[in-house]
């Protein structure tokens, strides 16, 4: 059961897509067909009762490394600002994808400002409004985290996704030169995820307290919160709290 | 802890700034929202905004409940505009999952979300104007907010968290009569817009307290990340809407107000005018409403392909948007991620406030009209 799961999420989509791209609209064929995946086995009803029960536990079994990001279908050009940031800054697109029409470019983790300023800048863009900064955590991957920066123009009424792909430690430029907007969607990131932002004005934790330890919407960190870990001798915990109240009234 | 840098004013008198805490425990921070303030006699110099105070985690939870248990967690996000939320993430999953929903549904759907605009404005309306010292327009707006709960208690039966869609389309059908009620209710509340207005449009103490208070040009509101209401004040003609139309917007007629200065005043122009776009798609939704099926071809276990989406919905904050990672093989999200717009908004704050006085301070916290519950999550 191990090794089915980490394979079929990646090719799976894209080659739904592909066949079933035949009439104009590629995501409406998309959909039934990648929606009739899991129904058809629901058909059969022999083989259909411990399949979910293994897929219940199938994340614990084998941990996915990523979205599957499928690309465009052949019949479906990118927008005009993907060809134009490519011209403009050549290697920064890494890989475009189409997905229930959103439209997601990846970047390096080490060009992002470059590609925030020319996304802002450009008049084809034009995404002045910075709608979200969040990430994912994909711990079986060594870049471990996905810093996903939705964005929008309200000139052109159009959307994009970015995507970034960091390590635990690997430092990420902050965006709020460009869009000041991310200021707090950044310092949540920070706070829930750990990304190291550099560059930042004011890099707190933002929904957590100060003194926190961890970093909660990581996979790893228990749903329960840290229990026995932080609490394991209370008496360091209230030592540690009582140094820091004191560093703040000095 | 903050410094206290020393303030030249002339030659012989020097003072200091003083530090006040406003907050969490402060009526007119609409629950648990904490503002430092660094004063140079009654003018703000600086703010800082703590939040946090009521984060219990949804995000954390909902990646560990299932597709259909979450409709109930989104309940206590902002838990005065509760429908709208529902909505906003039964659509997000509903268009990873690329399901139809029947057009019944969807103007069902526009009908409560509109309501429930109407709703959450008249809590804001009472609030912000409690805040700056008229008492009446509380009672007034909160009798009007009553309406519309008994109408969502006939709906769903629940008076604050609805928990009132499924992924898919609705949980029940209409009650019967509860249309005309809501032609009614739309009636009743013609009549109470113009009282509110008599009491607040040209009130002297109301122009003079918000008036010029909180000036936001459009790219400086572009630029901090609002959305909504204080968006449109700025006078940018952004409206999800309108823009990106969702549930049964396509097919409404309906204007999107918009401000030009984009002072406290006129995001309170703004919001009235909603009332009345709001009245107005319920009007048309109400008498358009078709008949047919209310849910659409729901698979038993709900369980979206992999791949991600985000999808954003006009709630009456601002851009609501869920962004959720499914990876195809689990029965609950592998992320789940809510873009507050209260969160947003209150970003601006700390820009708002820079400049005026004190008592400003808690008008411009009600004209960005923050739920505390959705900033935390």
């Amino acid at each position: 059961m191990a090794e089915d799961p980490t394979k079929p999420p990646a090719p799976a989509p894209p080659s739904a897509d592909q066949p079933a791209g035949a009439p104009a609209e590629p995501s409406k064929g998309a959909a039934p067909n990648a929606a009739a995946g899991q129904p058809a086995a629901a058909a059969a009803p022999k083989p259909a009762p411990p399949k979910p029960a293994a897929a219940e536990h199938a994340p614990k079994a084998a941990a996915p490394t990523g979205p599957p990001d499928p690309p465009p279908p052949a019949d479906l050009p990118p927008p005009a600002f993907v060809a134009s940031l490519q011209a403009a800054l050549p290697g920064t697109v890494t890989h475009v994808s189409y997905w229930v029409g959103d439209w997601t470019i990846v970047v390096p983790a080490a060009r992002i400002l470059d590609v925030a300023r020319h996304l802002r800048g450009a008049p084809d863009a034009a995404f002045d409004l910075c709608s979200d900064v969040t990430a994912t955590d994909w711990p079986a991957r060594a870049e471990r985290f996905d810093v996903v920066y939705c964005l929008y123009s309200t000139r052109h009424r159009h959307r994009v996704r970015v995507k970034a792909k960091v390590a635990e430690d690997q430092p990420i430029a902050s965006v709020t030169p460009v869009w000041p907007a991310a200021n707090w969607l950044e310092r949540e990131v920070f706070d829930m995820f750990g990304v190291n932002f550099t560059g930042h004005p004011d890099r707190r934790r933002i929904l957590m307290p100060d003194d926190w330890q961890g970093y909660p919407q990581r996979k790893d960190y228990p749903l329960e919160g840290p229990g026995e870990l932080l609490m394991e001798n209370p008496l360091d915990w209230l030592k540690l709290r009582q140094a820091n109240e004191e560093a703040d009234i000095e | 802890m903050m410094e206290t840098p020393t303030i030249h004013h002339g030659a012989m008198f020097d003072t200091n700034e003083l530090v006040l805490n406003m907050g969490p425990q402060h009526p007119s921070t609409h629950g648990v929202l904490r503002v430092v303030l660094r004063l140079d006699g009654e003018k703000v110099v600086d703010a800082d905004v703590v939040i946090g105070y009521l984060h219990r985690g949804i995000e954390k939870l909902s990646e560990n409940r299932n597709w259909t248990q979450i409709i109930l967690l989104t309940d206590r996000m902002d838990y005065v505009a509760a429908a709208t939320n529902n909505v906003g993430y039964c659509e997000t999953v509903e268009k990873l999952m690329t399901l139809e929903v029947p057009r019944r549904a969807r103007y069902v759907r526009t009908i409560l979300c509109e309501l429930q605009r109407i709703a959450s404005h008249c809590l804001w309306l009472g609030t912000h104007a409690m805040d700056i010292g008229a008492m009446t327009v509380f009672l007034y707006a909160f009798r009007e907010r009553e309406l519309i709960l008994d109408l969502f208690e006939e709906f769903c039966g629940a008076r604050l968290t609805y928990n009132s869609m499924r992924i898919g389309g609705l949980p029940q059908d209409l009650p019967p009569g509860w249309d005309k009620k809501v032609l009614e209710f739309c009636r009743i509340m013609d009549g109470k817009l113009d009282e509110y207005e008599e009491l607040l449009t040209h009130n002297r103490i109301w122009l003079e307290r918000t008036r010029g208070i909180g000036v936001l040009t459009a790219a400086q509101a572009v630029d901090l990340g609002l959305s909504g209401p204080p968006l449109r004040g700025s006078g940018v003609p952004r409206d999800v809407r309108k823009d990106e139309p969702y549930a049964a917007y396509a097919e409404m007629e309906f204007d999107v107000p918009l401000g030009t200065v984009g002072d406290t005043y006129e995001r309170y122009l703004v919001r009235l005018e909603e009332f009345r776009q709001s009245l107005r798609i319920i009007r048309q939704a109400t008498e358009g409403i078709p008949e047919g099926p209310i849910v659409g071809k729901v698979p038993r276990l709900i369980k979206p392909p992999a791949g991600e989406t985000y999808h954003a919905i006009e709630s009456p904050k601002g851009e609501l948007g869920y962004f959720i990672v499914s990876d195809g093989k689990s029965t609950n999200p592998y992320r789940f991620r809510v873009r507050p717009p209260s969160f947003c908004n209150l970003q601006g704050l700390r820009q708002l406030v820079r400049g005026h006085l004190v008592a400003d301070v808690v008008a411009l916290i009600g004209s960005l009209d923050v739920v505390l519950g959705e900033v935390d999550r």
